[in-house]
């Protein structure tokens, strides 16, 4: 359906990156990209490309397109898991010095952290933009008012040397949200919610917006725990318009200036989903696929080994502020790991005590590291071994071995099982 | 045209952490990559693979993360196409942009008729699909566009946009 009027933000985004007066879903635009990042996953992926095209001798790779819009993150396998990782590592090293890359985030030098963390601790990634990563959760930073998506080796470095790539118009899913969402309920038991509604696969190729006034009562934060997860529906992008909300955290993290842009007044999307806040409550996502959603109160009987709380999705300060306030004063009954998003993070809960909890409390706290959640180091599960997670997917595997067990849950259950060593709603404690 | 022989996963969501285990991100040699294709639910995928073959699966085949490692992975199998009842959308454009293989969609019908080990012949020009091992033919989902003209130019870059 073409709309010429009542436009919605993602339409909006990607007519004027493609040049368009107006899209349609299903329009194929070549869209100029803002912004760029790579990881020690994707970067050396990316630099294999390279290497492949400059053996062919077809394209030219000695300059990048605007190597101060794009940025590097270290993160899926640092502190250097071993020793592949470290060459990893140094090849990011070298690929931003040759190209003249200034933002690298590097481990061991002041702030780094998740790739996604630092879209949003650093506004890397502003209002109205188009930005791209190399890594599926790239989706996240669209809670900035971003078309924020997630692409591949190749994909990403087309962008680096060309500075556009080609998207194809998704339709519009929109949850709206009517009001505040109850205590003990996070932005993580409402995403859970939506993916056990719509499935793996329920926004494919789709955009998921967010709005409605418990999406405009929630924090920035959370409104970056539902962008990030729209992943495991499938979706191309996750989105809230922007609003004065987040044009104060962004001004609270340094952001220059930028241009807002918002859906029409009265834009009209493919499919609009309702939900109550105040008939929303904990939930989990079962082994092993995030659609596989229980009440956490009807599997609260579930024995666990391991409590991890960690990842782009669940340690964000506010995440860590959750998992503090159930901690404090108690001792957790199995083993539990608390892996701060980012140094920024790490050092807030630092100053404002919160570390000093989590270790009275029996937990290991980590350093910023994607770590156990890829199943890279840091915290991998044995076979049979059963996890409670902030993460975002539990698909085999996806943490360890094929045969160890993750649920999927907010920072206040994953705190909540840690102390009971059961799978417990917070409420309940 | 290809020909070859189909290697069936019955299942729905196959995602990039059992196509190529989060572990092995760290390897960027597609060889070495190749050798743990499948390894999260088929560890034995890479020693009875042969080139041509295809896989047959359900729905949302590729979901999960973003790692070209997936396709690079079946490609450097020697797999030139997958058939599945449809793609997540970051591995059919990785398998597509990168040319590494065909991300090929297919009906029920299809999918339910087809075996193990038939031998599989694809026309992509006509969109068919003929099970040389029972005698019958099936459509495929003809390509977009953009997908047919990136496919015939070998990747995206060296696709010449309009």
């Amino acid at each position: 359906m073409r709309r010429i009027l009542n436009v919605n933000i993602t339409e909006k985004l990607l007519a004027k990156a493609g040049g368009k007066p107006s899209v349609a879903p299903g329009d194929i635009v070549f869209a100029n990209v803002d912004k760029v990042m790579i990881h020690d996953v994707s970067g050396p992926g990316v630099i294999k490309v390279f290497d492949k095209l400059k053996k062919e001798g077809t394209v030219n790779v000695e300059k990048l397109w605007n190597p101060s819009m794009v940025w590097v993150a270290e993160d899926h396998f640092v502190p250097s898991a071993e020793k592949i990782s470290a060459e990893n590592v140094m090849k990011l090293s070298k690929f931003t010095k040759q190209y003249g890359i200034e933002k690298h985030f590097k481990y061991g030098m002041g702030q780094y952290g998740i790739c996604h963390t630092l879209s949003h601790e650093e506004a890397l990634v502003l209002p109205g933009e188009i930005y791209v990563g190399g890594d599926s959760h790239t989706n996240t930073t669209g809670a900035l008012g971003a078309f924020a998506c997630g692409l591949g080796h190749t994909d990403v470095a087309y962008v680096l040397l060309n500075g556009k790539i080609w998207f194809k118009v998704p339709e519009t899913l929109y949850f709206k949200l009517n009001g505040k969402l109850p205590e003990n309920v996070m932005a993580k038991d409402f995403i859970l919610k939506i993916i056990g509604d719509i499935g793996n696969d329920g926004a494919a190729y789709a955009a998921m917006q967010f709005g409605g006034s418990g999406v405009s009562e929630m924090s920035v934060e959370s409104r970056l725990t539902l962008c990030n997860m729209t992943t495991e529906a499938g979706a191309k992008n996750g989105i809230v318009e922007p609003d004065q909300k987040l044009f104060d955290y962004l001004a609270s993290r340094g952001a220059g200036s930028y241009t807002p842009v918002y859906g029409d007044k009265d834009a009209q999307y493919d499919k609009v989903y309702e939900y109550e806040a105040s008939e929303l409550e904990p939930l989990v996502a079962k082994p092993y696929s995030p659609e596989n959603i229980a009440v956490v109160r009807d599997v609260s009987g579930v024995e666990l080994d391991k409590s991890y709380i960690g990842s782009c999705t669940g340690a964000k300060y506010e995440d860590l502020e959750a998992v503090a306030k159930i901690l404090k004063g108690r001792k957790v009954k199995i083993r539990t790991e608390i892996l701060p998003a980012a140094i920024s993070i790490y050092k807030r809960a630092m100053e404002n005590g919160l570390l000093k909890i989590f270790l009275d409390a029996g937990v290991t706290v980590g350093p910023p590291t994607c770590g156990a959640c890829c199943g890279a180091h840091m915290g991998v599960l044995a076979k049979d071994e059963v996890c409670i997670s902030t993460t975002n997917r539990n698909f085999p595997g996806r943490m360890g071995h094929v045969e160890s067990q993750t649920y999927l849950s907010s920072p206040l259950v994953a705190a909540a099982s840690a102390v009971t060593g059961k799978i417990t709603d917070p409420r309940d404690l | 045209m290809m020909a070859g022989k189909v290697i069936k996963y019955e299942r729905d969501n196959i995602d990039t952490d059992v196509i190529l285990p989060g572990t092995y991100l760290k390897l960027h040699d597609y060889d070495e990559i190749a050798k743990h294709a499948m390894e999260g639910i088929d560890p034995n995928f890479h020693a009875r693979v042969k080139k041509g073959d295809f896989i047959v699966a359900g729905k949302n085949f590729g979901c999960g993360s973003s790692r070209e490692h997936a396709p690079i992975a079946l490609s450097h199998c020697g797999i030139t196409a997958v058939l599945a009842l449809s793609f997540a959308r970051i591995f059919y454009r990785n398998a597509v942009d990168g040319a590494f293989l065909l991300p090929i969609e297919i009906d029920e019908t299809a999918y339910r008729k087809i075996s193990e080990n038939d031998q599989l012949e694809i026309n992509t020009q006509k969109n068919e699909i003929k099970n040389l091992t029972k005698n019958e033919t099936y459509s495929m989902k003809p390509f977009s566009d953009i997908i047919s003209k990136i496919i015939a130019a070998g990747g995206l870059f060296k696709y010449k946009p309009d």
